[in-house]
C-alpha cells in the first residue's frame, strides 16, 4: 500500500497552522518510509534542522513502532493514524492506534541496573527524552508528542 | 540504509551503518553480525559515522549483540556517534554498557 500524505494549511487567529495527515499500515516496514515522508514535507519554521533530523525522526519512529507492535499487534486490518500540527510555536505529533491502550505508569524504568541488558522496553523512556511533552489520552491508544520551537 | 562488513588485517570486523538503525532494519544488522560471529569473528566495531538516528529497537539489538558476542569470548565496540546519538546512549545509560570510541581508528587501536 503506498503511503499518502495529506497536507492542509489553515488560518487561525494568531497565524497559520499546517496539518499533515497520514494513515500507516500495521507493518514495521512502513516505519522508516513514513518518518522520512513526514520529516521531508514538514514546513520549515519552529524546529531547527538538527531537531528535525534527530529528535522528530527518532520520536516519530518510536511512537509508530509502539502503535504498530503493541497497539495494533501487527494486525493488517488496522491502521495507525498520524496527524502533525505545525504552528509558529511548536510541532505536535499525534499518533493513534486501534488497540486497547495501555497504562504508561506500568512501564518500568529501563535504566534500572537489572533491566539495562534487556533488548526491549526503552521506547517510552526514549520518547520522553526526545520531546518536550508526552501526553496520552485516557484510553492509552493515542499519544501527543510536542516539540516546542527551537 | 545499508550495512557493510569489512575485516581489517587483525581480524576485527568493522560494520558500517549507512542511514538509520530502526525497527524496520535491525534484524538485518543482527543477522549479518551473528553470521560473522558464527564464522569465527570475535572482535567487532560498529561504526555510526554515517548514521542519522537510532530508535529503541536499534539500541535493543546492540544490547543483544553485545551479550551474544561476549558469551563467545568476543568484544563489541561502537564508534562515530554524533552528539545527539551520544546523548541518547547517556540518557539510556547504555554508555555504561558499551566501549564507545570517537573514530573507528581509535576503536581498532583499543583492541
Amino acid at each position: 500500500m503506498p503511503l499518502r500524505l495529506d497536507v492542509r494549511r489553515r488560518a487561525t487567529g494568531g497565524g497559520f497552522v499546517t496539518e499533515l495527515s497520514l494513515d500507516v499500515p500495521s507493518d514495521l516496514e512502513y516505519v522508516g518510509p513514513a518518518v522520512e515522508l513526514i520529516a521531508e514535507e514538514l514546513p520549515g519554521g519552529p524546529l531547527s534542522a538538527r531537531r528535525i533530523r534527530f529528535n522528530l525522526r527518532t520520536a516519530l519512529a518510536e511512537a509508530l513502532a509502539n502503535a504498530i507492535a503493541y497497539g495494533n499487534r501487527h494486525d493488517p486490518a488496522r491502521l495507525v493514524q498520524v496527524r502533525v500540527e505545525v504552528t509558529h510555536e511548536a510541532v505536535h505529533l499525534h499518533v493513534t492506534d486501534e488497540g486497547d491502550g495501555f497504562n504508561p505508569a506500568d512501564v518500568p524504568d529501563p535504566t534500572r541496573p537489572e533491566l539495562l541488558e534487556r533488548e526491549d522496553g526503552r521506547g517510552l523512556f526514549v520518547l520522553r527524552g526526545l520531546v518536550d511533552q508526552v501526553a496520552f489520552n485516557e484510553k492509552g491508544n493515542s499519544v501527543c508528542l510536542t516539540l516546542r520551537a527551537g | 540504509m545499508s550495512f557493510s562488513l569489512k575485516k581489517d588485517k587483525h581480524g576485527v570486523i568493522v560494520v558500517g551503518v549507512d542511514g538509520q538503525l530502526i525497527v524496520g532494519n535491525r534484524q538485518e544488522l543482527k543477522q549479518k553480525v551473528l553470521d560473522a560471529l558464527e564464522g569465527g569473528g570475535r572482535k567487532f566495531v560498529i561504526d555510526f559515522t554515517k548514521t542519522g538516528y537510532i530508535d529503541s529497537s536499534g539500541l535493543g539489538v546492540l544490547v543483544s549483540l553485545s551479550k551474544k558476542i561476549r558469551e563467545q569470548g568476543g568484544d563489541l565496540r561502537l564508534c562515530g556517534l554524533n552528539e545527539d546519538l551520544q546523548t541518547l546512549f547517556e540518557l539510556t545509560k547504555l554508555d555504561t554498557l558499551f566501549a564507545i570510541a570517537r573514530t573507528s581508528e581509535e576503536a581498532l587501536a583499543a583492541f
